[in-house]
């Protein structure tokens, strides 16, 4: 791979259907060389839809995608393959495979892409886990661990190839405050130490103002502003200030739009 | 209604084409080292030695059933003596793989499905893809190979328990002569007949694991809308009811081909 361009990925003009509904609306977003990203929106703004086209795994209607200075949504299977040897994600879920130990998951990436042997692979895991503080668990099974070690076990697995660009989908679901705060420290360390790139997907606004250098926010599959956490903050977009105090929305009801909505056209 | 006959054909259109390109890329991949030998390893322990029991009772209880009908129809025309070739070529033509792959969809088919299923639904195979590996050479490649081995070693087994079982039933209770059951089998089966099976076997392995990859690797894709706990179920009932109904009409496709 050549040198990294400061724009580590731009989408232009994004748009994504799910059959009939249209969800991704020209969607503008660069993300900047080792800065902390944050995607930010309400349940079905759109925010994984956008993750998930930003790796690559789905194909947008219209648009495109530059990741590392690549267009992906032309590129074949093999090719996106080989590009996501530089990225690491870790999923909502963990996505951890349940019959393999936290060794076994962590150590994966590096038994398909690399030929080191296993003593080198076993204290590369150790180092990882001893970022995410859960060392001495790599002989547990996920079944084992708490949603917390999942997570956290997700993400010593995303980062075992030292990867440029990290995807987190929202880290701080279904946890304790205190937990969720590990993580927001965590997600600093890797940046600071790492000097990664991160793009995390969350709907949780502590979180997100504690990390971000800088916050685009999802509405109904539009970008409502993407700017600095400070920017952000004090915005005046009506919807960005519902959002961030938790007011219920209160736009009029457009019979039509909400006609369509219950029958599925666009 | 025309309306709805033309969404069934592009359907059918579409599922039939995306299930051959499936298959194209398992058969592809299967075909090109390096192969993850445990991992092809664990898969026919998985699909073959953890059946093997289910065999050992299916084919000789089948054996059983075969010489007791077939000597009591025989004994109508005073042939008793060809029991031997009747349970032979029964057996090894038909039921063996037949009712080996059967057991082996209830057993091994439906718990692949189901475990692909849940890989796709708790985002395991977007994880492997953004991990670069490709999903078609982790999960489906070994399950190909390990269902090419153990599917004719399958088959072998309840043969030979079914030809037991025969023996037990037409020879002990019934009473025919040893000589001529065992004579009888080795004058009327011949290596067509054999190959005729193991070819069915290994037509019958891939057909399974086919079908049941596929079904769970394409749970979102699925037609019924449903995802999670009952979208695994579902696409299990279907790839256990698509694959039983496969094997029944590619068993008469084969035989009438290579008959």
């Amino acid at each position: 791979m050549n040198e990294l361009p400061d724009k580590i990925i731009e989408v232009r003009k994004l748009n994504t259907h799910y059959g009939p509904r249209h969800i991704l609306k020209n969607v503008d977003l660069q993300v900047t060389r080792g800065e902390i990203m944050v995607i930010m929106g309400g349940s079905g703004s759109g925010k994984t839809t956008l993750m998930r086209n930003m790796l690559g795994l789905n194909k947008p209607s219209s648009g495109s995608i530059h990741l590392m200075g690549e267009e992906i949504t032309g590129m074949t299977t093999r090719q996106l393959f080989e590009l996501r040897r530089n990225l690491g994600v870790a999923f909502q879920g963990g996505a951890l495979f349940s019959s393999l130990s936290v060794r076994e998951n962590i150590q994966l990436p590096l038994k398909e892409h690399t030929r080191l042997d296993s003593k080198t692979m076993d204290i590369m895991c150790r180092l990882k886990l001893e970022v995410v503080n859960l060392a001495g668990f790599e002989d547990l099974m996920p079944s084992e661990l708490s949603g917390g070690m999942v997570k956290r076990v997700a993400l010593a697995r995303a980062i075992i190839m030292d990867p440029k660009v990290l995807f987190f989908d929202e880290p701080s679901a279904g946890l304790d405050p205190v937990v969720s705060a590990e993580l927001d420290e965590l997600i600093l360390k890797l940046r600071d130490a790492l000097n990664m790139t991160i793009v995390v997907v969350t709907h949780e606004l502590e979180s997100a103002f504690r990390i971000a250098d800088r916050i685009t926010v999802l509405d109904e599959g539009n970008v409502l502003i993407s700017a600095s956490a400070e920017q952000v903050r004090f915005s005046d977009n009506e919807r960005v200030q519902n959002l961030l105090n938790r007011r219920p929305r209160t736009d009029t009801l457009d019979a039509d739009a909400y006609l369509n909505r219950l029958t599925g056209v666009d | 209604m025309i309306e709805k006959l033309g969404r069934e054909f592009l359907f059918l259109v579409q599922q039939s084409g995306r299930m051959g390109i499936f298959l194209y890329h398992c058969l592809l991949n299967s075909l090109i080292p390096p192969h993850k030998l445990n991992a092809i390893i664990r898969q026919v322990y998985f699909i073959g030695t953890r059946s093997v029991v289910v065999i050992l009772f299916t084919g000789t209880f089948t054996g059983m059933v075969l010489a007791l009908q077939g000597y009591h129809n025989l004994r109508k025309f005073g042939s008793e003596d060809l029991l031997g070739s009747a349970v032979g070529l029964s057996l090894i033509q038909e039921l063996g793989p037949v009712l080996t792959a059967l057991m082996v969809i209830g057993r091994a088919g439906s718990a692949i499905c189901a475990e692909i299923g849940i890989m796709r639904h708790s985002e395991q195979i977007d994880a492997l893809e953004c991990m670069g590996i490709d999903p078609y050479r982790f999960i489906m490649v070994p399950k190909f190979i390990a269902a090419l081995i153990a599917l004719p070693v399958l088959t072998f087994i309840f043969d030979v328990v079914g030809i037991f079982g025969g023996y037990l039933v037409g020879v002990i209770f019934m009473g025919v002569s040893e000589g001529s059951y065992f004579q009888g089998m080795y004058d009327s089966v011949n290596w067509t007949d054999v190959r005729l099976g193991m070819v069915k076997a290994l037509i019958f392995g891939m057909l399974i694991v086919w079908i049941a990859t596929f079904k769970g690797f394409f749970l979102h894709l699925d037609r019924s809308g449903t995802y999670g706990a009952e979208g695994v179920s579902h696409v299990t009932t279907d790839a256990v009811v698509m694959s039983s109904v496969i094997i029944l009409a590619s068993d008469y496709l084969i035989g009438s081909l290579l008959l």
